[in-house]
């Protein structure tokens, strides 16, 4: 039993290991073999997977949308352009929905937002010891397929989009009405401590809960695929099992990856929205 | 779960595409749906006009076709007015032509009598002077009573 919990616990961790390139301790410049190697590695190393996969899907999104864009006429669509407007329709009408100002940033991102969120989120249901497999045949230690169960992701475009709150607050308000708005309510100048506090939270919470938010439903998915793999291992039973909770988990969470690119981009939209009100 | 340079990596990642899509994917899309709508809009605002084209044209059919049926009736009406005129015209004529020739032949019967009796008056006389001579050789010398029988002849 100890034996088996042991392996257990390794087949987990080895799922939740990203394939880390960096310094190591010792000076040389390499692939971390192990969670400590590449826990000692520090900040200045990068998880080779989440970026080779972000890279590979956006360009894939990019590719395949620049193609529709590049052939697309106002006379009857093909397949391709077809699906693609039928996207754009979708976005653009959610952008309308939610966001009152104008500016042309706005949409493209949302689309960029939800069709890479999207792509990267459907590598969930890749089964989970397909691409580990391929890649440890070809002598690759480590390979996390879902870049969105990296925080590294996640929280690397929240933060691409706080910045860009923050620059449509200063813009459209200036330094002065963006730290007004920040320092000035709820309770007015006489609680200007109180208002920076919970300003500066609400502020802060947004990066943090659009990452957060992504990263652990897709985490928490992830973990529960690894759980269901480990049953494939334990019997005839075990595996009928597994294999039907695999597809059953994998048909709820075509919903679930599908919600959280939207629930992203529409968080997104909102939040640049908020940043080109003025009222107050 | 470390976080590390990939957050940075991510977001520079992130920025580029967002930058490539505003660039090259959204514009050409939204504009070709804008162009597409804009083509519906159009064939949609002339097909209403090719409606009402439409009806002006059969409204203005239907107004010829008025004219040109009254215009006809009015040219058989003529026609007819005519033609009666003409029968009229040939009636006269013909009744005109009927009583000149009826004159004429009464004329010419009255010419014809007379000159039938003219015929028959010579011949009665030459016979009534050969029957005379026959009767009176002797005493009646035709010369000598020449007066006396062209007055017979007259009175015949």
């Amino acid at each position: 039993m100890a034996a088996e919990a042991h392996t257990s616990s390794e087949y987990i961790k080895h799922h939740l290991q990203n394939l880390t390139f960096g310094q190591h301790p010792d000076g040389t410049w390499g692939i971390a073999q192990s969670a400590e190697q590449a826990r000692e590695m520090g900040f200045w190393a990068v998880h080779l997977d989440t970026l080779g996969m972000s890279i590979l899907l956006g360009a894939l999104f990019l590719f395949l949308f620049r193609k529709a864009a590049a052939g697309a006429t106002a006379g009857i669509p093909g397949g391709l352009q077809n699906f693609v407007e039928w996207v754009v329709e979708f976005v653009d009408s959610s952008v309308k929905g939610s966001f009152s100002g104008r500016n042309p940033l706005v949409a493209p991102l949302a689309l960029t937002i939800f069709i890479w969120i999207f792509l990267l989120n459907l590598m969930d249901l890749v089964p989970i010891d397909w691409i580990p497999g391929l890649m440890a045949a070809l002598g690759v230690p480590y390979f996390k397929l879902v870049p969105t169960t990296d925080p590294n992701a996640t929280f690397g475009m929240a933060i691409a989009v706080f910045f860009l709150v923050l620059y449509y607050s200063i813009k459209m308000k200036g330094v002065g009405g963006f730290a007004a708005e920040l320092s000035l309510q709820p309770f007015g100048k006489w609680g200007l401590p109180a208002n920076l506090l919970l300003e500066g939270v609400n502020l802060i919470a947004k990066p943090i809960s659009l990452a957060l938010r992504l990263f652990g439903n897709l985490y928490a998915g992830e973990m529960i695929f690894i759980l269901i793999a480990l049953m494939f291992s334990g019997g005839a039973v075990l595996f009928l099992t597994g294999g039907i909770l695999q597809w059953a988990w994998a048909v709820f969470h075509v919903l679930i990856i599908t919600l959280q690119a939207f629930i992203f981009m529409t968080l997104t939209i909102v939040y640049l929205d908020m940043a080109h009100q003025e009222h107050h | 779960m470390n976080i590390n340079l990939t957050l940075i990596g991510q977001s520079i990642t992130f920025a580029i595409f967002v930058w490539f899509c505003m660039k090259f994917i959204w514009p050409p899309i939204v504009n070709a749906l804008d162009a597409r709508r804009k083509q519906i809009a159009d064939g949609l605002a002339a097909a209403d006009r090719g409606k009402h084209e439409l009806e002006l044209a059969a409204r203005r059919a239907s107004e010829s076709l008025h004219d040109a049926k009254q215009k006809a009736a009015e040219i058989i009406a003529q026609a007819e007015k005519r033609a009666a005129q003409v029968i009229d015209e040939a009636k006269t004529a013909a009744k005109e032509e009927g009583d000149r020739m009826i004159l004429a032949a009464k004329a010419e019967i009255v010419q014809e009598s007379h000159r039938a009796r003219e015929a028959l008056r010579g011949e009665i006389a030459g016979l009534v002077v050969a029957g005379a001579s026959k009767v009176l050789r002797r005493e009646v010398d035709a010369k000598a009573h020449a007066d006396l029988l062209e007055a017979v002849k007259n009175e015949l």
